[in-house]
């Protein structure tokens, strides 16, 4: 790219940054190391380009106030770390059941409890997965360097507002604290998708309408325009309407869980090294994504020249890193 | 000319209340507040917690939003902040909005975005099946408390006020007109408003205490009403299990989003300047 500007910057100020690239307008959360560089990037930046933040007296009440501004029609945030992110599972089930897009940082530190605060840790993938209880489905993404936390903040809220659903950016202490070089391109008012909003007549508005042949979630109008409708994180019908009826559970659940995996195609991102002639593929995401790609490096380069006895297997290995691939811009 | 009818969702009717509850009064004197003050539909957001009057939002015809128990505030905060023109009410109930929602109840009060509370406290948890919270009077008996309740009961307006909001109310749903002033007046002021309505729960409370049905309980609540006013006669001894009706306080402070409306100013000639 010819006209690559640099920057130097952390991981939290790139996500905070990336968020605001996409759009996002409204941030709530609660100081937590790792992640109090996202907080205080968001309270600095959001009031120059009209957006607010607020810090609320917990990670219940920030995740219910992004779920709140969501509704109300802002792109909103949170970001937090294991802790406080044991705390936002109970409203991240609003998120998924009210189907309401949000971005939530987890700037993963080591546990269990308060652990090793605040070291880097990766231990929270299946919380991020399965934290808030029920079947359902949901979107977490990895970034392994500086620039992956710019560019896949933008890809969470694009995919967040496509499917009406939370995503997580499951980051790590490494990754966020670490400051180094990076290309963030801006994304002009113009390329930035709005939130697309529904077209049929007030009255005829089926807040949780499904279009069974696409798995698409009818837009969420936002609260204040001409659409009076309810949302709710109880079963509901597709006009938000309490339903308890087995029927309607069973499909409802099984939209949850099928809007994201029988979209995975488009979803998932991975990035592959020397894997074409591989004998040993080494998985690994996040920040030890980096250090298995120079370990693999390492191994071609000794395993199978002259080192026999050395710490890495003769055999040709590359890397296969999921959801860390920087997107273009979302659209 | 709107009538409060053209608030509420008749076709919802009954509701899932038991016969002899307060909610439906509460319910009505909210929808007759909104007629009185003429509100928007598309403008106004009911916020409900989890619990009996958590259902209160499935009757109003105006945009819902049925979150968890005890958040309700905090989910009307985003949603506030997000679009100051919408009204937003709040429907909590004791259990939700002052014992497991306690911290987000002061924090709201202190923070003062321009939102209105509504707390149904009707001295226990009605949907579970009567165990004592944090409103439970000492020595009352519920489902938690067979032999009489240990703990002292908060007294919710007192907290409001000293936690900082600028409107803090309460009423009985033995006076469902005078509800029906506070309720408007709590819309009616920028900032933080909390209006709590004393209420019956027959079905649990009463039955456990000596109240038998809904008439004795509605006289017991007359019978242990004092205006704020007329209770200053009083002394500590007398006002014992007294509620105490009326205005509580009622004094302007700038709303969290006005005094950020300064913050977005400033943060806009900071980055010109650098």
């Amino acid at each position: 790219m010819e006209n690559k500007t640099w920057q130097f910057i952390s991981g939290n100020e790139a996500i905070a940054e990336g968020a605001i690239a996409a759009g996002a307008r409204f941030y709530a959360g609660y100081p937590i190391t790792p992640s109090s560089e996202v907080a205080e990037t968001a309270a600095r930046r959001l009031p120059q380009v009209g957006g607010m933040y607020v810090q609320m007296e917990d990670e219940l009440s920030s995740m219910a106030a992004i779920i709140g501004a969501s509704v109300a029609g802002k792109r909103a945030f949170t970001a937090t770390s294991g802790p406080g992110f044991s705390l936002m599972q109970e409203n991240l089930g609003v998120a998924v059941m009210g189907e309401i897009p949000c971005v939530i940082v987890n700037v993963q530190r080591s546990g269990p409890s308060t652990g090793m605060a605040t070291k880097p840790a990766q231990g929270d993938v299946m919380q991020a997965r399965w934290g808030t209880h029920g079947d359902h489905g949901i979107v977490v993404l990895s970034p392994s360097s500086v620039e992956d936390c710019y560019y896949l903040t933008l890809c969470a809220f694009a995919i967040a507002d496509r499917f009406r659903t939370p995503v997580v950016l499951l980051a790590d202490a490494a990754i966020a604290k670490l400051k180094e070089r990076a290309s963030l391109h801006p994304v002009p008012e113009a390329e930035r998708a709005m939130r697309p909003l529904p077209a049929c007549p007030p009255d005829e508005y089926r807040p949780f309408a499904v279009d069974p042949e696409e798995r698409v979630i009818t837009p969420l109008a936002p609260f204040g325009g001409d659409y009076v409708y309810r949302i709710t994180g109880s079963m509901h019908d597709d006009a938000g309407g309490q339903a308890a009826s087995p029927a309607n559970a069973d499909q409802v659940i099984h939209h949850l869980t099928d809007k994201i995996e029988k979209n995975r195609s488009s979803i998932v991102q991975v990035r592959e090294y020397d894997l074409d002639d591989a004998e040993i593929a080494v998985i690994s995401f996040g920040c030890s994504a980096r250090s298995a790609r120079a370990a693999v490096r390492e191994a071609r380069r000794r395993g199978w020249s002259s080192s026999p006895s050395g710490p890495f297997p003769r055999m040709r290995s590359g890397t296969f890193s999921p959801t860390s691939a920087p997107p273009s811009s979302p659209s | 000319m709107r009538t409060y009818r053209d608030y509420l969702v008749e076709k919802r009717f009954p509701t899932i209340w038991c016969g002899g509850c307060g909610n439906g009064i509460v319910l009505k004197a909210i929808a007759l507040a909104f007629a009185d003050l003429g509100l928007d539909r598309k403008k106004t957001v009911a916020v409900s917690g989890i619990g009996c009057w958590g259902w209160a939002d499935d009757y109003l015809n105006v945009n819902g939003f049925h979150g968890t128990h005890g958040r309700a505030l905090a989910f009307a905060t985003g949603i506030k902040l997000a679009n100051p023109e919408l009204t937003v009410v709040v429907l909590m109930g004791d259990g939700d909005g002052a014992t497991i929602g306690g911290n987000h109840l002061i924090h709201a009060a202190r923070r003062n975005v321009d939102l209105t509370a509504v707390v149904v406290n009707n001295l226990n948890y009605g949907m579970t099946g009567g165990q004592y919270s944090g409103t439970t009077p000492q020595g009352s008996y519920t489902s938690t408390s067979p032999y009489g309740h240990v703990e002292d009961g908060f007294d919710l307006c007192a907290l409001a006020a000293a936690a900082g909001a600028p409107y803090v109310a309460r009423g009985s749903v033995a006076e469902g007109g005078k509800l029906r002033e506070l309720v408007r007046t709590g819309l009616s002021r920028k900032g933080f408003s909390f209006v709590e309505a004393i209420s019956v729960c027959p079905t649990h409370f009463g039955r456990r205490n000596k109240k038998k049905n809904p008439t004795e309980m509605f006289r017991w609540l007359r019978e242990n009403a004092l205006s704020i006013e007329g209770a200053k006669r009083l002394s500590e001894e007398e006002l014992k299990g007294k509620f105490l009706l009326g205005t509580v306080r009622d004094r302007p402070s700038e709303d969290y989003g006005t005094r950020y409306g300064r913050v977005t100013a400033s943060a806009g000639e900071m980055e010109e300047l650098s």
